[in-house]
């Protein structure tokens, strides 16, 4: 058996957790953007963008279990400390998603008269879901600290992630659906793509100016001409899609998917650069990954365990993807 | 200044309440869908599918409050408890981690399969997905109550700098009260789910409903609680015994023994006193409780003063205790009483039926009542003899643990309310659904299944 040291399992640990909050962005976020963005003018259209999600959901959820698993059960002094500072908005989080969490499900199967209710539910809910994560992101990045300014950055950061899950979740309707419902989605791309672009650009400017040793990070030379490839390919991918969404749809639906993946890759630098950004700290400026790390026997048996275990979620995680591949209007409950 | 231990117990114990309730249900109903699909995938025969059709959308929405109310459960410990975590995080880390790979992944995303997949795979997949719905749940009931019986009996770890170390994972897995308590919580889903199923057949049944499946599924469910009932008690009896010997202080509060003492009787029912450490008005058989738990009539038993501070409160785990057990025996009387009537007449009386109303949701009741024994029981200590509740506490401020503690149970309440009348619903429309066939693979599409009232009928 491999002899890991513990920084080693420290770093290893770390990786596993940021991967798992972006997979837990990507995929969650697409399924909150289709909730912020649910049609209420039309029942049937609110149909078919849940039934896109129906499937998946529930999976894109464990993501987020596991990453604050990972970080509960690898760094739980960090676990505890950061969950200390955002305990309301993680509060409002948890309140958020139980509500959609359940609209999904009582929509269907409550009197017709009252669907509706349980469809404003799920649409709030995802919205004040996408929020408060930007919340507790904007205060992360603000030092975990509460004051005039990082609030207001906070909230900032709410709105812009808000736009970044309805900009993947319209970009995965485009995937998902077909004719005027596919027309709406590639429109509230384009405003969405804008928005996130805006935010995007101003957390880049904004971070190095609060935290110093961001600054360092992005400005030593020669690893700073490495990490500017990152934003590079962000706001490449942002042009680009920009040209595609302009294009759509075209016949047979080819290219439909492009959006989506552009997106997720804007989503993967982003949060590459976050992290590049912080490493090796896991509480900005006081804990670092290597002070917050369990015990390396413990960290050790929960490695082997997700060396087995992760490539098999990964396997039929595929298959379900595979089994509901195409559009969604054929999609029926059971 | 409000008092964050309080509040963060109260919160917890609210949380946690809300979320056993639909664990509960969907750990044994998967496997009685499992069954209902089995049966379908051998014989062909629609009125198992039907039975199918129902419960998994009450299995659905069961399923999405579980899965919700988790969500939230796993922020807690950090939140609520972060000395937990500091001094036993090394112990409940992996056992968490575990949870979550072996069992959250495979039952959410098979779930989708299952719920959206009849169409999309061939049968057997579907089948398969089924089954590995109930399999997760179940791998998760194991993992969460190995670490949970770990911190009543703890096993297998050494203390270094007040940190707990493993020291053997399978001693610690398979610690001593493990093995009972699994075995009783798994059979306590089982005989909610039993009574539940009855519970919700009798009722379409009662509002007229003559199709087969509920007949069918309201046999299925009183002959299994038949069996399971009585097994329940035994393994409870044995589960006591256990604890008898790790947790004396909690069966000195189940029982209601104050001072310790040769020959104890068992108190069938009393309003103990903890001021005067006496019990009012009680009724009490001689002996009995010596009897049954050292099989000796003047076997000692240590009472709550042999425990100086570090025991728990005797009221309500000695009421909870009650609740359950009293539960546990109605159950049995009910389930063979109902059973002998199936079999010798192979109807119920309309008394039988209405008995078997009422008794839908009384598993929730016996399945709270015994968590409450096993977890106030645990009292003063978090972990057995290790770490105190009090010292684990969170240093949040005591105002916003009371204001997200008043929007949970708020949201709890009205959730709760949903739930219910929203299977009562279920149960109400499914008697007025005409039945309709299903689009079988391999078998053409009867008009039935096309018609868009029996479409919209399907789906609802
Ligand atoms: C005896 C069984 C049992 C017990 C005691 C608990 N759970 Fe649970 N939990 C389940 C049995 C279960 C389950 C059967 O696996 C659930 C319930 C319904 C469901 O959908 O999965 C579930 C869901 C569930 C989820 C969502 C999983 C997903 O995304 O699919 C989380 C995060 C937790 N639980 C966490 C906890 C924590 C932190 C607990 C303890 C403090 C806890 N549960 C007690
Ligand atoms: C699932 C059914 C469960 C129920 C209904 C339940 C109920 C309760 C209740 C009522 C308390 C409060 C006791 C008191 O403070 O007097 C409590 C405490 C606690 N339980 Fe459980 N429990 C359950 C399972 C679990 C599991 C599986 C775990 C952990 C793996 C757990 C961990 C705790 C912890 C950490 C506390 C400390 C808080 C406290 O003592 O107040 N519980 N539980
Ligand atoms: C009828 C006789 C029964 C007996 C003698 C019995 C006995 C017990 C005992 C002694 C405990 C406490 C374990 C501890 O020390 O921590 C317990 C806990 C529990 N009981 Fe029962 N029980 C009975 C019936 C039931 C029924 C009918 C249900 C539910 C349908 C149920 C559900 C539970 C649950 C969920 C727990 C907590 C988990 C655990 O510790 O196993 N019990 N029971």
């Amino acid at each position: 058996m491999m002899d890991l040291s513990h920084p080693q399992l420290a770093i290893i640990f770390a990786s596993l957790t940021a991967l798992s909050i972006l997979v837990y962005a990507i995929l969650d976020g697409y399924d909150l953007g289709v909730g912020i963005c649910l049609s209420m003018s039309k029942e049937e259209w609110r149909d078919t963008e849940i039934a896109s999600i129906g499937p998946f959901w529930d999976a894109n959820e464990t993501w987020l279990v596991l990453a604050v698993g990972l970080l509960l059960v690898a760094f739980p002094v960090a676990h505890s400390e950061i969950l200390r500072v955002l305990y309301l908005p993680a509060s409002l989080l948890l309140i958020a998603l139980i509500l959609r969490g359940v609209a999904f499900d009582f929509r269907a199967k409550v009197k017709p008269k009252n669907k509706i209710h349980w469809d404003i539910c799920f649409k709030v809910g995802s919205i004040l879901a996408a929020f408060s994560q930007g919340f507790m992101l904007g205060i992360y990045i603000m030092g975990l600290k509460y004051n005039i300014w990082s609030s207001l950055f906070a909230v900032f950061s709410g709105v812009c992630v808000i736009a970044a899950y309805a900009l993947i979740g319209n970009t995965w309707l485009i995937l998902k659906t077909s004719g005027e419902l596919q027309k709406r989605a590639i429109q509230r791309s384009k405003q969405a793509g804008i928005v996130s672009f805006i935010g995007i650009l101003t957390v880049c400017l904004v971070n190095p100016l609060v935290n110093a040793n961001v600054l360092a990070v992005w400005t030593q030379l020669p690893m700073a001409y490495l990490y500017a490839a990152i934003p590079l390919l962000c706001f490449v991918m942002f042009a680009l899609g920009y040209a595609v969404l302009k294009r759509l749809p075209l016949k047979n639906d080819s290219g439909a998917w492009l959006p989506f993946l552009m997106t997720s890759i804007v989503f993967v630098s982003c949060f590459v650069g976050l992290t590049l950004s912080f490493y090796p700290y896991v509480v900005p400026n006081t804990l670092t990954i290597y002070q917050a790390a369990s015990a390396k026997s413990s960290l050790e048996i929960m490695l082997y365990g997700t060396l087995v275990v992760v490539p098999i979620i990964v396997m039929y995680t595929f298959i379900a993807y595979y089994a509901f591949r195409g559009k969604a209007d054929t999609l029926r409950y059971y | 200044m409000m008092d964050v231990l309080l509040l963060s117990r109260i919160q917890f114990a609210a949380n946690i309440s809300f979320h056993i309730l639909f664990p509960t249900i969907t750990i044994a109903l998967g496997w009685l869908l499992f069954y209902f699909k089995i049966r379908f995938d051998l014989s062909k025969h629609p009125v198992w599918m039907r039975a199918y059709r129902f419960w998994v959308k009450v299995f659905a929405l069961t399923f999405a409050l579980g899965v919700v109310s988790g969500i939230t459960m796993s922020f807690q410990f950090g939140t609520n408890w972060p000395g937990f975590m500091e001094t036993i995080g090394n112990i409940a880390g992996p056992l968490l981690a575990y949870e979550i790979l072996t069992a959250f992944f495979l039952e959410a995303t098979m779930l989708g399969i299952m719920l959206f997949g009849f169409n999309r795979v061939p049968a057997w997949a579907h089948t398969l997905a089924t089954f590995l719905v109930a399999l997760g749940t179940s791998m998760s009931a194991f993992w969460i109550l190995a670490l949970n019986s770990w911190m009543h009996t703890p096993a297998g770890f050494e203390m270094k700098d007040g940190v707990a170390h493993a020291t053997d994972w399978l001693a610690i897995i398979f610690n001593p009260s493990f093995p009972y308590r699994l075995t009783h919580t798994l059979l306590s889903s089982a005989l909610t789910v039993c009574f539940l199923v009855a519970g919700i057949s009798a009722y379409r049944i009662y509002r007229g409903d003559n199709k087969k499946a509920p007949r069918l599924s309201l046999k299925t469910a009183l002959f299994t609680a038949a069996i399971l009932a009585p097994s329940q008690a035994f393994v409870g009896d044995l589960h006591g015994l256990n604890t008898l010997q790790h947790q004396p202080a909690k069966i000195a509060a189940m029982e209601g023994v104050w001072q310790t003492q040769k020959g104890a009787p068992l108190v069938l029912f009393s309003i103990p006193d903890a001021e005067t450490k006496t019990h009012r008005f009680s009724i009490e058989i001689p002996k009995l409780a010596s009897v049954i738990l050292t099989h000796d009539p003047e076997g000692e038993i240590k009472g709550i003063d042999a425990f100086a501070d570090a025991h728990p409160p005797v009221v309500p785990v000695f009421f909870s205790f009650r609740v359950m057990v009293g539960i546990g025996l109605v159950m049995i009387i009910l389930a063979w009483w109902t059973s002998y009537s199936l079999l010798k007449n192979k109807r119920l009386s309309t008394t039988q039926l209405k008995l078997v109303m009422a008794m839908t949701f009384s598993g929730w009741l016996a399945s709270l009542a015994g968590w409450y024994v096993t977890e106030i029981g645990r009292q003063p200590y978090l972990v057995t003899g290790v770490l105190r509740t009090a010292d684990a506490v969170t240093t949040i401020a005591g105002e916003n643990v009371a204001l997200t503690l008043v929007a949970y149970l708020t949201i709890y309440a009205v959730l709760l309310v949903a739930y219910i009348s929203t299977l009562l619903n279920l149960a109400r429309k499914a008697v007025n659904v005409e039945e309709y066939d299903l689009k079988i693979p391999g078998v053409p599409e009867t008009k039935a299944y096309s018609n868009p009232n029996v479409q919209r009928g399907a789906q609802l």
